[in-house]
């Protein structure tokens, strides 16, 4: 099935909201081998002017994918999900993901490519809190691997 | 660690960031599998990967990503005050049983805006002779 070209600008509703929780900012950071205490000790992230301990700068995939995955699943899409590759991420963080926080996506497709055989997705997350400020803009680039 | 920021009055453009390697082994795969929630098989399962056409199993490309960025963080001395990152996956570092995979990661100063207190640094990711990310660039607010 082909990529629905169609699907240029749609915008998905809000997500659930995503509770950012300490050990699970210290969980990633570790997996990623970030070893700046601001992600582990909330005494010295305090210090530094944080809230809380806050995320390594790559945590924010977790929400993005979230985001990401209400276009995958969508059977009008026309995505097979074992052909995508991940092409290109990028994250601009309005302020750093800090534990406690409430986070809501709202995920617009910016482009539907056909290039090849292949189609490249290109999605955009907007991260804000529950009380509606901007936390992270998240971009991505899904490569859809044409058919044999 | 230390706890000062990086002024901007100690960076200039061309300056090379300290280098680090990073060495992946199949446990960090899983681990980061479970950390980041991303399961699929290609990263942890060689029996899949080879079924799918992969050599071998692979590293998620947002682990390399990930892990990459530690060297500005570190040098910036917050990883709070990287406030852009972004990078192209280019090539996949496969990640054999036994040896598991050196990626070596480097990074130079490309841009300084005094306006802004904003430091541009690009990044490279090489596994062997394989540029692993591409146009990987991040930026920092220095202090």
């Amino acid at each position: 099935m082909a990529v629905n070209v169609s699907f240029t600008g749609r915008t998905y509703p809000p997500t659930a909201p995503y509770s950012v929780g300490r050990e699970k900012i210290r969980e990633f950071a570790e997996a990623v081998g970030a070893h700046d205490v601001v992600h582990i000790d909330q005494v010295q992230a305090r210090a530094r002017g944080y809230r809380d301990v806050i995320a390594s700068p790559t945590f924010a995939v977790l929400i993005a994918q979230k985001c990401d995955r209400q276009l995958i699943e969508d059977p009008e899409a026309g995505i097979d999900f074992s052909r995508v590759v991940h092409g290109e991420q990028r994250f601009v963080h309005h302020r750093p993901i800090t534990a406690g926080d409430e986070i809501v996506g709202v995920l617009t497709v910016d482009s539907v490519k056909q290039a090849g055989g292949h189609a490249m997705v290109t999605t955009r997350s907007e991260l804000s809190t529950t009380e509606g400020e901007p936390v992270c803009t998240a971009t991505s680039t899904l490569v859809i691997r044409g058919g044999e | 660690m230390s706890n000062a920021v990086l002024s901007i009055s100690d960076v200039e453009v061309g300056q090379e960031l300290p280098p680090r390697t990073i060495h992946i082994s199949r446990a960090s795969l899983v681990q980061y599998t479970g950390a980041s929630l991303d399961r699929n098989r290609i990263h942890w399962d060689e029996r899949f990967a080879r079924s799918v056409g992969l050599p071998d199993v692979i590293a998620h490309g947002m682990f390399t990503m990930g892990s990459a960025i530690n060297i500005v963080s570190d040098w910036v001395g917050d990883a709070g005050r990287v406030v852009e990152y972004g990078t192209r996956f280019t090539k996949p570092v496969v990640v054999p049983y036994e040896s598991g995979a050196d990626v070596e990661v480097t990074g130079i100063v490309a841009a300084v805006d005094a306006q802004t207190r904003r430091a541009t640094v690009d990044l490279q990711a090489m596994c062997g002779t394989d540029k692993v990310l591409g146009r990987a660039v991040a930026v920092v607010v220095l202090g």
